[in-house]
């Protein structure tokens, strides 16, 4: 019964990203563009139209697969952190991160004219809130998860504060703008070179994050039951605030803030298949690439001209949010 | 990890164990030996020490002198995945923000000393549908649980500790929020279990749960334990009146 609606998921997945790498400007029709594929790589003989295979595979493939890892990747960190800290308000920003990538971003757009480097930046940083926050929190006495959360509100202004400071030294003709549509979200610049190196990554911090589903749900139990069930507290937490930061913070490096993904999506998952993290986290990830690759191809499709990707999520993100809302008492509640 | 480490675990040992909370001493000098098969009643008044004496033995407060001994290991030794092969706990009454299904909150207990990957086996799953029989909410096996009643919650709880296989069971007011009628059959049930050779330690504010049920009494006073002994020998006007600050007048009748 689960693995059957994982792979009905992955179907759909699939057969998005197939219809999505042959929508665009040049608008092919989806049975030549099958056929020119399966041409290109040798399973069928007949004509090659090397134009069409190199705006499919070059151009819109590596789009289509950051968003689909993006997407995955936003997901799966926000619904492992609404496990840790008990809670299904809680999105991947709540550590800062968003807040440190952000601003490394706008750094890295200010100091250098390089991506590489901007995105680099934006990596380190969204690490380095997270840390901040964790030496904030790091009091053995209390309450770990409030200190936290606290932590986090004050690692997030921080950097908040400091990227307001970027955008106001930076050249108002040249760098402001890029820094704010940058911050709107985009994944106009993913360039193949860079995804090549990090979607292994990406793909494998996915996946180790959807093998903790047991583990999480016992974390979600709160301090004490989850200790006398035999987990690791401490160590497990700090495993799961690492991978979950890595995955946020590589989001915002090649796509900017794209927000919303991290807790709706969850929200949507849990309505449809209950709380069970074991089945949410895989379902999620998935849910995760096949909304943010339909929101991506609205984006680049819809207007003549490119819609940021954080409007756009946020725009419909959040229709979906209040009606999830007004689902509640499927998978959790506060009564 | 010896997989056979609970069944040389019969007693429990803290000495002079002593526990602190926001820089006030809770208890000192604290001595307890808890027995495999025998039932523990821990009373006292509000504030007593009661809770932190249990979640200290639990290796879940701090504590700040002292020693407890699982049989012959030192707690500080044990990982929490042995700990949990020797003390399941049943927490109070409590709300949770995901509703797992029934089931799958039993066989948390089931699976405690597994890797985290593994899943549960066809005998875990029939052995936690079979607890759920016994504590007749065999038909709430699939519901979330946070659909569930106090008291349906508070069985669930206690199948999970029986699932989890331990020698030894913590209860904390496991009787809090029930109606008199569950309340007395739950207490049944902890004496069947003190009868299936688990040592149990509870918490109560009621000492006619101690005297129905319980093997053995501790009163709890100020951070120290001033009496302990067979509930019926302790448990009498005196001590409760002393213990409650009440007057002999406004003791109610206890059968």
């Amino acid at each position: 019964m689960n693995a059957r609606i994982l792979l009905f998921f992955l179907l759909v997945l699939i057969g998005l990203a197939l219809l999505s790498v042959t929508m665009g400007r040049y608008d092919f029709s989806p049975v030549s563009s099958v056929t020119q594929l399966l041409r290109h790589f040798g399973w069928l003989s007949g004509n090659i139209d090397p134009m069409m295979t190199t705006i499919m595979l070059d151009v819109r493939l590596p789009r289509v697969i950051a968003a689909i890892l993006i997407g995955a990747a936003l997901a799966v960190s926000g619904t492992a952190f609404q496990a840790m800290f008990m809670n299904p308000l809680v999105s991947p920003g709540i550590l800062g991160v968003l807040s440190g990538s952000a601003f490394g971003a706008s750094l890295g757009i200010l100091w250098f004219d390089s991506l590489w480097m901007m995105q680099l930046f934006s990596f380190l940083f969204g690490m380095a809130a997270v840390l901040v926050t964790l030496l904030l929190a790091s009091n053995q006495t209390r309450n770990n998860l409030t200190l936290l959360v606290l932590g986090g509100m004050i690692s997030g202004a921080l950097f908040s504060a400091l990227l307001s400071i970027v955008k106001y030294v930076a050249d108002p003709y040249d760098k402001l703008p890029a820094i704010v549509y940058w911050l709107m979200g985009s994944l106009a610049n993913v360039q193949d070179n860079l995804l090549i190196f990090v979607a292994p990554f990406i793909l494998f911090g996915i996946i180790l994050m959807a093998l903790q589903g047991h583990t999480l749900n016992l974390l979600s139990l709160g301090e004490d039951e989850a200790k006398t069930l035999g987990v690791s507290v401490e160590t497990k937490r700090f495993h799961i605030i690492i991978l979950a930061t890595f995955l946020a913070a590589i989001t915002v490096s090649l796509g900017g803030m794209i927000g919303w993904v991290g807790l709706v999506i969850p929200h949507v998952a849990r309505l449809l298949l209950g709380a069970d993290n074991r089945l949410l986290l895989p379902a999620s990830a998935l849910l995760g690439g096949i909304y943010l690759l339909m929101v991506d191809n609205l984006a680049r499709l819809m207007l003549s001209i490119e819609i940021p990707l954080g409007i756009l999520t946020a725009l419909i993100g959040l229709p979906v949010f209040a009606w999830a809302l007004r689902n509640v008492n499927k998978g959790w509640s506060n009564t | 990890m010896a997989v056979s480490l609970n069944k040389r675990i019969n007693h429990i040992h803290a000495t002079s164990l002593g526990a602190h909370h926001d820089g006030q001493m809770v208890f000192e000098q604290l001595d307890l030996l808890l027995k495999q098969g025998e039932i523990t009643a821990l009373l006292g008044p509000n504030g007593c020490g009661k809770t932190t004496l249990l979640r200290t033995l639990l290796g879940l407060h701090p504590k700040s002198a002292g020693k407890v001994m699982f049989g012959n290991h030192h707690e500080q030794q044990l990982s929490p995945k042995e700990k949990a092969q020797i003390i399941s706990y049943v927490p109070q009454y409590h709300r949770l923000a995901f509703g797992y299904p029934v089931i799958e909150m039993v066989l948390m207990g089931s699976m405690a000393t597994q890797p985290s990957w593994q899943r549960a086996s066809k005998a875990q799953r029939e052995e936690a549908e079979s607890l759920l029989e016994t504590l007749n909410i065999a038909h709430l096996k699939n519901k979330p649980y946070t659909e569930l009643s106090g008291g349906q919650r508070q069985l669930v709880l206690i199948a999970r500790a029986l699932a989890q296989n331990t020698p030894f069971i913590f209860m904390d007011e496991p009787t809090n929020g029930l109606d008199f009628g569950n309340q007395i059959k739950l207490l049944e049930k902890i004496g069947e279990l003190g009868r299936r050779r688990h040592g149990i330690l509870m918490t109560t504010h009621h000492p006619s749960h101690a005297l129905q049920m319980a093997d053995r009494a501790l009163v709890m006073k100020q951070g120290k334990l001033i009496q302990d002994g067979h509930p019926q020998q302790i448990l009498d006007a005196e001590t409760l009146c002393d213990l409650y600050q009440l007057t002999a007048a406004q003791l109610p009748k206890m059968s």
